[in-house]
């Protein structure tokens, strides 16, 4: 955003009065509001503090891993702080980021509607997430949970001394949350588009969205069940999931997975959402293959449902079972391959600039790809069965998680911005910060391939010394990614104080988003808007004034 | 595993007749890998220096896709994936099916050790000995929470289940020391959990068999449990007027149950048929057997299952059969009781079968000998 004079050229219309955020300063006007921009600030704030509570885990564990005994921390909490770093960031940050935040203060607006269609429900949906994540962070504060994110039994149920259930409510809780914000995006997606927004004409982030709230409302109810049910063993002993009172710990990892399998799409198609965006809007060019990349969201929220064995190829299942999710396995990776493809080909013949975040946009197809093949190595069984459970999947799912997702967050988050708050954060320290996270994470993350199929397992407090070397290069990246990762937090923070005002158009782009002030008034337009234009049109038939614009430029320039 | 090499270890040794398959795999996967990264990568440097902004606020070119290219990089990775779940079953299926002729070894996982017992009876805690070049079969359980049996140098795991078996197979392939880890998080000391492979030559490994003077072979020990301890020989022994299902000649076969179905009385099956006996009673019995659920431990479940497959007269029951052992022991109360680490005290029949061992150990005997020993004859 180096270019003071958008502010010239990207104001459509004369600044409201009364914006979103100076619509009352009181506690109540915040906590009760209704307005799905507040409650998407109010989402920032508190799912900010999970990810750095999950940050300060992952950190204690580099610290832990750059030597090989057991010494920084012993054992048990150890193996405390690698469970709370995977419950706090699955479920409290990773979960609800894109979607609960940017899904929820953008869609509304991209679709040109006032708010979603139940305003109260999703002030509940938050306070949902509230309490689950306090209940959790209160069961931390007892103590902790030493299962692994995954809880499987009969650990989980009958080994552990541990604040398993505790947590399980909290996670328990935050599922209605995350339920009930699927449901309010579907209503609203399919009742509340504004005249003349076609399915077609709808933002990929809303496509991606709708993908996403399909898995939220159909997947999250089966980690309920299974979190009873473990209650019911833990706490009343019927035998469920523990063979030694009749149950089967298998079938828990069968319920586990179905949800937490399509878990893992809850937290990357809304990224892939972000990324359409950003590739299409900074090339200046419709994006390529539009249907293609909307219905792949769909195909991967359909057969995502249907591959979850493929967590369970050495744990006994069927070898049958097992080449059927090996097969299906491979069949979902092809929408996504299909969406890199249709990225890198709408750059050509773009003009593209970089601003900070197209930065993550690039960074992101690269990282995503390198994930999304690693899972290629993990479906193909006879692989799996010697690279499971060892580093080689923590890189896997590191790299769709934090280079996929979390770089998609943070791409989305200095892409909107300057709607959101109405303020220029520094162009300068944002790449910086960018290039930083980069080199860091793979600086993290990639020696932990090599560590993985030289048989390091993962969830070790100690290892064996020939690792040590890649540990500290890990180690060493991870200190890279904690600086990348600050920053931010120093310059948005600043740029809320003391940033440039913000023009309500600072790219002149053709999203509904852009076509109302920046910070947006709480009726998100003045009057509804009708859409005459197909999604990412750069074209005069957009409506913006792109010819003036241009002369404009070169006048200031 | 132990070299003292200065460099950085970027490559885990091979040792397992299979291990070269799931590298040829991994190396498959590398360059499918490394041709669409370098290709991607290539791409987005060529098109983002080409086409970088010149023009303020410019639009690009009206392209808005291509049916042809959706079809074609639908169509090449669909079948890149196909080979590689191709490949991937085919490995699997080599790594999980166990040659007939398998030397068999069991498995006991518990928080946070591996306790493993050979045919002949040695007792090992944490470490394996195995020797070079012989089809090597592990049957494993645990007594409390999932385990997972992994050999990186032999590019094998399994999980380890509580209330079932699982089983995986090797042949090593080299003399040396391997990594043997838990791979399944199971509590406070995970990381502790695991130890070492010696894979020796025939000759060291019979020598290594013959100084570590054991206990009872697990037939022998399931023997005593059957006739003496549990006193199964009371309704499963006896001849044309027993009350149990006849179960010499059973291991392996077919079985027709009352309620119509029919399965293969494999290690599972008698294992269940111990721990809940009218779940999958045989036809033309009644179901009046109790159940021994808590009254057994997982040991002596193997050791039940190996007697129980020693009656079939398969190659693994006749040789160990031994002739004089089970009268002394049953003295001793040498029972295998969990948690006991030192379990392999020395039992006097046996100490003479070491004497024999050390003259007759055969150090020419063929690979693919089919019995673990010659020595009891």
């Amino acid at each position: 955003m180096e270019n003071v004079n958008a502010a010239n050229v990207g104001n459509i219309r004369p600044e409201p009065k009364v914006n979103y955020l100076t619509n009352g300063f009181t506690a109540k006007s915040w906590l009760l509001t209704k307005d799905h921009k507040r409650i998407a600030i109010l989402y920032l704030l508190t799912v900010s503090v999970f990810f750095a509570l999950g940050g300060i885990y992952a950190s204690l564990i580099r610290l832990e891993l750059l030597t090989p005994a057991s010494d920084l921390l012993e054992s048990g909490t150890y193996n405390r702080v690698f469970t709370q770093h995977g419950v706090l960031m699955v479920f409290f940050f990773l979960i609800p980021s894109i979607p609960a935040i940017l899904g929820n203060f953008l869609i509304p607006i991209m679709i040109g509607a006032k708010d979603l269609a139940f305003p109260k429900i999703n002030l509940l949906s938050w306070y949902l997430f509230m309490a689950g994540g306090g209940l959790t962070l209160y069961a931390l504060m007892l103590g902790g949970v030493d299962t692994g994110w995954t809880f499987y039994t009969p650990y989980s149920t009958t080994f552990s001394n541990s604040y398993v259930m505790l947590v399980g409510m909290g996670i328990f809780i935050n599922g209605f949350s995350s339920i009930l914000t699927g449901l309010n995006f579907i209503v609203t997606i399919h009742t509340m588009r504004a005249p003349g927004m076609t399915w077609f004409r709808l933002p990929l982030f809303v496509w991606a969205h709708y993908a996403t709230s399909l898995v939220m409302l159909l997947g999250t109810p089966v980690i309920a069940i299974t979190i009873l049910l473990m209650a019911l063993e833990r706490l009343a002993h019927v035998g469920i999931f523990d063979p030694a009172i009749g149950g089967d710990p298998i079938l828990f990892q069968h319920l586990f997975w179905f949800y937490s399998h399509p878990a893992v799409y809850i937290m990357v198609l809304p990224g892939m959402g972000v990324i359409s965006e950003l590739i299409s809007n900074f090339s200046r060019k419709k994006i390529f293959g539009y249907e293609f990349i909307a219905f792949s969201s769909i195909a991967i929220a359909v057969f995502g449902f249907l591959v979850w064995g493929h967590h369970l190829f050495v744990s006994g299942q069927s070898i049958y079972a097992g080449l059927v999710f090996s097969f299906l396995s491979m069949v979902v990776a092809i929408p996504s391959a299909i969406k890199v493809f249709n990225w890198t080909a709408t750059l050509y013949k773009g003009h593209i600039s970089y601003d900070t975040p197209m930065l993550y946009g690039l960074f992101y197809i690269g990282l995503f790809l390198i994930g999304g093949l690693t899972g290629l190595f993990l479906g193909a069984m006879g692989l799996d069965v010697h690279l499971t459970d060892t580093y080689f999947v923590v890189a896997h799912f590191h790299y769709v998680m934090v280079g996929g997702s979390v770089l998609a967050y943070l791409g989305g988050l200095h892409y909107w911005w300057s709607k959101i708050t109405g303020k220029l954060y520094s162009e300068f320290w944002s790449k910086i910060s960018a290039m930083l996270v980069f080199v860091g994470f793979n600086l993290t993350f990639f020696p932990q391939f090599i560590l993985g199929y030289m048989g390091m397992p993962r969830r070790y407090a100690s290892y064996p010394e020939e690792f040590q070397v890649l540990n500290i290069f890990s180690t060493a990246g991870a200190s890279i990614l904690a600086i990348g990762l600050v920053m931010p937090l120093v310059y948005f923070t600043y740029s809320i104080f003391f940033g440039e005002k913000a023009p309500a158009n600072p790219w002149l782009l053709p999203g509904l988003e852009w076509r109302t002030s920046s910070p947006p008034p709480t009726e998100n337009f003045e009057e509804t808007p009708i859409v005459t234009w197909e999604a990412y049109d750069f074209t005069e038939e957009s409506g913006l004034d792109l010819e003036d614009a241009r002369n404009k430029y070169k006048v200031t320039v | 595993m132990q070299q003292n090499s200065s460099w950085v270890p970027l490559f885990p040794e091979q040792a397992s007749t299979f291990a070269w398959q799931v590298d040829g795999l991994y190396f498959y996967l590398l360059a499918v890998s490394a041709f669409f990264t370098v290709g991607i990568a290539a791409a987005i440097f060529f098109f983002a220096v080409k086409y970088r902004e010149k023009e303020k606020y410019a639009t690009g070119a009206e392209i808005h896709g291509s049916i042809a290219l959706e079809t074609l990089w639908s169509i090449i990775p669909f079948i890149i994936s196909i080979t590689i779940f191709l490949g991937g079953a085919i490995v699997f299926y080599n790594q999980y099916r166990p040659p007939a002729d398998a030397m068999e070894i069991y498995v006991v996982g518990k928080q946070w050790m591996w306790k493993l017992q050979h045919e002949t009876g040695q007792r090992e805690i944490n470490e394996l000995h195995i020797p070079v070049g012989r089809n090597v079969k592990l049957t494993m359980t645990t007594e409390d929470v999932i385990h997972d049996f992994a050999i990186p140098a032999f590019r094998t795991k399994i999980d380890v289940v509580p209330g079932r078996y699982t089983t995986i197979w090797f042949n090593a392939t080299k003399p040396g020391k391997y990594r043997l880890q838990c791979m399944e998080y199971c509590g406070l000391n995970h990381s502790g959990m695991n130890g070492w492979v010696y894979v020796m030559e025939q000759r060291d490994f019979d020598n290594w068999l013959s100084g570590n003077v054991s206990g009872q072979t697990p037939v022998e020990a399931g023997r005593d449990l059957f006739e003496n301890k549990l006193g199964c020989a009371s309704c499963h022994a006896g001849g044309a007027n027993q009350r149990g299902a006849v179960l010499e000649g059973l291991f392996g076969n077919q079985v027709k149950l009352t309620n119509g179905q029919t399965v293969i009385a494999d290690e599972e099956y008698i294992r269940n048929s111990i721990l809940n006996p009218s779940s999958q009673v045989v036809e033309g019995y009644q179901p009046i057997m109790p159940t021994f659920k808590g009254q057994i431990t997982e040991e002596q479940l193997i050791q039940l299952v190996a007697y129980v497959k020693s009656l079939s007269g398969s190659n693994n029951g006749s040789s160990s059969t031994p002739t004089g052992g089970t009268t002394t022991n049953s003295g001793n109360g040498n029972m295998m009781r969990t948690g006991e680490a030192n379990s392999n005290n020395p039992v006097a029949p046996q100490a003479n079968r070491g004497g024999t061992n050390s003259q007759g150990s055969n150090p020419n005997a063929p690979k693919n000998q089919p019995e673990p020993t010659n020595r009891q004859r």
